[in-house]
This record gives C-alpha cells, sequence and structure tokens, in this order.
C-alpha cells in the first residue's frame, strides 16, 4: 500500500462564484465541484486504508451545494462573527469535509495527504482546533442540532441575518438529543435555522426501516413546528433553490429531507450498506474514478414543499 | 499559634450561614449588566438556580430549553460559537450526568466559552437520595481534558469565581452550594485558579477541603488546637488544575494530609492529592468523602456520618499523627 502523496492530491481549487452569478452558472459551478470532491475523496480512503466512502458520497452534494453557492464563508471570513455557520454533524464523513473545506480554499489541498496519518490535524472526526473552517467538534451522534439551535438563538439576539445549516444523517436521528433540539428550534422560532438530513436510508449494518423506522418523517419533524421540504439530495438545483430559500417559512425553522443514496454515484456502491466504512482497492479506485470522469453534471428544477 | 480561647461566637460552626446561590445570581446578573454578551441557560431550573430577577431582568438572555440536558450544553455550545459568554445552571446531578458527553466534545474538546455552573452539587437534595445527589460530578469532569473545575467554599469565593469565569475564555466547571455555610474569605478575596489558599497554617498536619466541607475543616483545626495539635487548613477551590505545590509542600512540612469534600472518595480533591503526592513525595493521606449511595438524611447529616463533621475530621487528623 502506498500512502496518499502529493500526487494524489490534484483536486483544483474553486473560488467563490460572483453574486449575480446565473441560477445555471451556479449550478455548474457545484456540480463540478462535487465530482471533484468525490474523486479526490475516493483516493484519501483509499490511501488512509480508513474512512466513510458510503456516507461521504451521500453527503457530497449538500456540502458542495452550501460551500459552493449558499453559505457566506469564504477562507478570509472564517473567523468573522457574521459569517454563515454550517455544522457538520454526521462528524464520520469527516473526509468529505476536509475534501469540501480544501475544495473551497479553506485548507491546503496537499494537506489532504496527511488524513488520518500519525499527529495529522485531519482527524477521523472533525477538530475546530486544528482545522479552519470548521465549526463544533463532532462525532458522537445528535450533537449538531443542539450546536446549531445554539447558534441559531445567538444570531436572534443579535438581530443579524447569518444563517445556520446543520447537515445530520438519518440513523441519527434516532438520537434523542435531535428531539430535543428541535423542540427549542421550534420554540425560538428559529427560522435562520436549516436542518438538512442526509436520508439514505443506510445506518452501519441495516436499514433504517430494519432498525429502528424513522418514518413518517415529514409527518414527525412537522409536527414538531418544522417547515419540511422534501429534495433528492443529488440534485443541485432542488438543493441550491431550497437551501438558499431562509427562511423557508417565516416563523418556523426549516427541515430538508434530503434523499440520497448511499456511495452515490458509484455503481458498486451505491445504495450498498457494505460500503458504509469499506476502503475501495486500487482496482475500485479506478473504476470509480472513469465513472466519475465520464460523468456529465446534471441539474433541474426546485424542490417540493408541504 | 492558636489559643484555646476561643468564645462560642468566635467559633467557626456558630457563624452565621448562607447560601451560594445568592451571590451566585447576584453577580451573574450584575456582570450581564455590565456585558451584553453574557447568557444563561437553562433546564427549567430558574427557580431551582434562583434566576427569577435575571430573567425578570434580561429576558431574552436567559435560554431556557426545558427539561433537555442534552440539548442544554449543546445550546451553550452553539451559543458561544456566536460569541457570547454562556453560564449553564442547573442541578448538577442532571447536568454533569445526563449531559457528560456535550461536555466533554461540544464544550471541552471544542473549546467553547461556557461555564457548567452546577447547582445544589453533592448532597445537597438530602433525603431526595442518590438519584438527585451529585457526588460524581469532580470525578467524571476530572477525568476531562481542558476543563477547570472550581468548587468555591462561600459566597465570597461563589461570586469571585463567577467574575474570574466571565473574562476567561474557555471552559470551566462551578459548583453553586445550596447548603448554608458560613462566610470563610473577606471582601477582597480575589480567585486565582489553580491557587491553594492555606487559611490555617500550623505543621502537625494537614486538612486540604473545599465547597461546603471547608468550614467543617476548620473546626476540625480549631478543636485540634485545643488539644494542642496545629493543623494546616488548605483550601482547594481549583480541584483541576491542581495546586500541586502547596500539596507537596504541605507533605514535606506536616505529619500527613486529610482530604475532606462532599463528594465521592474516588477520582476527587483526594484523588487528585494523592496522585500528587504518589509520585514525588509518598505521605500518608486520609480522604474523607461519600463512598457509597447514601442512605436517607439530610445534607448536613450525610456529611457528618461519613466523618466530615468538625469532629470526625479531627478524628481522622489525629489518627493519622498518632
Amino acid at each position: 500500500m502506498t500512502a496518499l502523496a502529493s500526487e494524489h492530491t490534484t483536486m483544483p481549487v474553486f473560488g467563490h462564484l460572483s453574486p449575480h452569478a446565473s441560477r445555471d452558472a451556479q449550478i455548474a459551478h457545484i456540480a463540478e465541484a462535487a465530482r471533484q470532491i468525490r474523486i479526490q475523496d475516493l483516493k484519501l480512503v483509499h490511501y488512509a486504508n480508513a474512512g466513510h466512502i458510503g456516507g461521504d458520497f451521500s453527503a457530497i452534494d449538500v456540502m458542495a451545494t452550501l460551500y459552493g453557492a449558499v453559505l457566506d464563508v469564504t477562507p478570509e471570513t472564517v473567523d468573522d462573527p457574521e459569517r454563515d455557520r454550517f455544522i457538520l454533524s454526521k462528524g464520520h464523513v469527516a473526509g468529505a469535509l476536509y475534501t469540501t473545506l480544501a475544495a473551497f480554499g479553506f485548507l491546503p489541498v496537499e494537506d489532504l495527504a496527511t488524513f488520518l496519518k500519525p499527529l495529522s490535524a485531519l482527524n477521523g472526526h472533525p477538530n475546530r482546533n486544528k482545522v479552519k473552517g470548521i465549526e463544533a467538534n463532532t462525532g458522537p451522534l445528535g450533537h449538531g442540532m443542539p450546536i446549531a439551535v445554539g447558534h441559531a438563538i445567538s444570531a436572534k439576539l443579535d438581530v443579524s441575518r447569518r444563517r445556520t445549516y446543520v447537515l445530520t444523517g438519518d440513523g441519527e436521528l434516532q438520537e434523542g438529543s435531535n428531539w430535543e433540539a428541535m423542540m427549542a428550534a421550534s420554540q425560538y422560532e428559529l427560522d435562520r435555522l436549516t436542518v438538512i438530513v442526509d436520508r439514505n436510508r443506510l445506518q452501519q449494518g441495516a436499514t433504517t426501516r430494519e432498525t429502528n423506522d424513522l418514518e413518517p418523517l415529514d409527518q414527525k419533524a412537522t409536527a414538531f413546528g418544522f417547515a419540511v421540504v422534501e429534495v433528492n439530495g443529488h440534485d443541485h438545483g432542488q438543493l441550491l433553490d431550497v437551501l438558499s430559500a431562509v427562511p423557508f417559512r417565516p416563523g418556523k425553522p426549516t427541515f430538508v429531507i434530503a434523499h440520497t443514496h448511499k456511495g452515490h454515484p458509484i455503481s458498486f456502491m451505491s445504495n450498498n450498506a457494505a460500503w458504509h466504512h469499506k476502503v475501495p482497492s486500487a482496482e475500485q479506485l479506478q473504476q470509480a474514478i472513469d465513472e466519475l470522469e465520464s460523468a456529465k453534471p446534471t441539474s433541474s428544477n426546485g424542490g417540493q414543499s408541504r | 499559634m492558636t489559643t484555646t480561647s476561643l468564645t462560642p461566637e468566635d467559633r467557626i460552626a456558630n457563624r452565621p450561614r448562607f447560601d451560594c446561590r445568592n451571590a451566585y445570581v447576584e453577580t451573574l446578573a450584575e456582570m450581564a449588566h455590565d456585558n451584553h454578551r453574557i447568557v444563561g441557560v437553562v433546564n427549567d431550573s430558574v427557580g431551582s438556580s434562583k434566576l427569577d430577577a435575571f430573567k425578570k431582568a434580561f429576558p431574552d438572555r436567559l435560554i431556557n430549553v426545558g427539561i433537555a440536558e442534552q440539548d442544554m450544553v449543546g445550546v451553550a455550545a452553539g451559543l458561544a460559537n456566536g460569541g457570547r459568554i454562556v453560564f449553564v445552571s442547573a442541578a448538577s446531578c442532571f447536568l454533569t450526568a445526563r449531559a457528560l458527553e456535550q461536555i466533554k466534545a461540544d464544550v471541552a474538546y471544542s473549546n467553547r466559552n461556557v461555564k457548567l455552573c452546577g447547582m445544589s452539587p453533592g448532597m445537597a437534595y438530602g433525603e431526595l437520595g442518590p438519584t438527585h445527589h451529585s457526588i460524581e460530578d469532580i470525578a467524571w469532569l476530572r477525568a476531562i481534558d481542558n476543563m477547570i473545575i472550581v468548587v468555591p467554599a462561600d459566597p465570597i469565593e461563589t461570586a469571585a469565581a463567577l467574575r474570574w469565569a466571565a473574562v476567561t475564555e474557555g471552559p470551566a466547571f462551578i459548583r453553586v452550594s445550596r447548603m448554608s455555610v458560613p462566610e470563610i474569605y473577606g471582601d477582597d478575596y480575589e480567585f486565582v485558579p489553580g491557587k491553594a489558599i492555606t487559611v490555617r497554617d500550623g505543621d502537625d498536619v494537614t486538612i486540604i477541603s473545599n465547597g461546603t466541607v471547608l468550614w467543617r475543616a476548620l473546626g476540625a483545626a480549631e478543636q485540634l488546637a485545643d488539644q494542642g495539635i496545629n493543623a494546616r487548613v488548605i483550601s482547594m477551590p481549583t480541584v483541576k488544575p491542581l495546586d500541586t505545590d502547596a500539596v507537596l509542600k504541605a507533605a514535606q512540612e506536616t505529619g500527613g494530609l486529610v482530604t475532606a469534600e462532599e463528594a465521592t472518595t474516588a477520582g476527587g480533591l483526594g484523588g487528585a492529592v494523592a496522585e500528587t503526592v504518589v509520585g514525588n513525595h509518598p505521605t500518608r493521606v486520609t480522604i474523607l468523602g461519600v463512598p457509597e449511595f447514601a442512605p436517607t438524611g439530610s445534607a448536613g447529616f450525610l456529611l457528618d456520618r461519613y466523618g466530615m463533621s468538625p469532629e470526625g475530621i479531627a478524628d481522622a487528623a489525629r489518627a493519622l499523627i498518632k
């Protein structure tokens, strides 16, 4: 096994789009970033011989959309109190977060070569004290949503327009702390808070349905006082439209159920629980990269609200 | 050095006693008045934390998440992310046990500016029993990196610790007692984290204590003085980081160490002192604390039962140097 070296960290860095860019230009920007992030992330996991590639790939389109065209934060404003916040609650997809942050210039792309190596800043779960742009040290599940609620309350006290986004897994919603946080989000009418659920329907070893079914998730979130919207979590146009629409319903926090597939869009990984934390072999790495190299970015229209 | 001519009124056990929560809320409100970044976070614990006046003065800045401790501590970390100085105020038993993972990951490991104020700690809830006792909080939090642990002994030290916490970036855990205690410090007292205070000098034996037990340790020293034994009493408000210099000096200069605290005998102040001497200057240490799920009784009754009446502490000190 060769370690990930500089020749494997060749991902281009994507600049900040002009605020006047057209929707099509934004979608193209996100799509290309997501494609490059996936190629880089595959190498990250292959050469580190560890990682959570399945969950990485279900979440990358959401993160690429946020960092590519939604969040008002750049490497230069990473300490600005008025920046938008993105909190990754499913901290085990740290590899995808690091790669996304590198794609948008928050950390040097070559630093990705240290992923999981002894004493690297790039731990298996994110550490905000070591990597610029990380908002919370997550890893244990069910932590991101309360933190996001706290930040959204703080923004409200400041009468600020800054927004708070939190990405949770779906299996993670089995943790009760999320539902505590949802009650508080509703009580405090945090309409600049957006919860995004990576609804890939798989947890570590089985489907959520077999384990502890979350359905009817939309009705539950509605009952907890959220404006609920469902999107295709791999459709950059739908994601862009919904995540940009803050507040989605005045007075209510937003709950975006992003329907995704673990391992998307790789043919042999997609929707396959075995790829929760499996490492691609050299042949699988090449096949996956070939599939991504030949992929064309797609787009479509906005999401359906309910 | 101390005579046996103490009048009954002079004895610490007979002085007026105060609930530290009053100093807590007065100081918090005063600081919040001067600094708009200060907020409180509670789990429905407005009344038990005596925060009604704070709520009235700063209604927006008392965040009540309801009976939801994990959310409470996560919300506190998020408020700190937004630039607030956050004082979480909740019964210590629920705060530290229910939200331990949030304390570890969201506050300590994330290095957030959150002050965890454990109200009514130890056995303050007395007859409500071990579910509501918080004797384990010190040991649990002492095992967590990047966590300063403060156990004030009187209202003045409680207020001083709060003022320190408000101007110091980073995590801290502060116990706020509801069991009334006599005043030990003067109004000029300044809290210095990690520093012990020799509240009574002596070189026959040392008693190291804090919180609600410190006045009992001073009472023990009065009784020992009556018998011609000069006990040094060290107040150790900061359990972590421990003032190891003061501990080792006492180990070298006196006949032995007694630790006494309203906390479990495993892993608290006593454990910290023992860990210090064993590696540097092996010394006999008697650890007084709560060794079990306590039976029904008031906090005062239970402290007496576990050898932490002034008489009990004096007995332990005498046995150590016999």
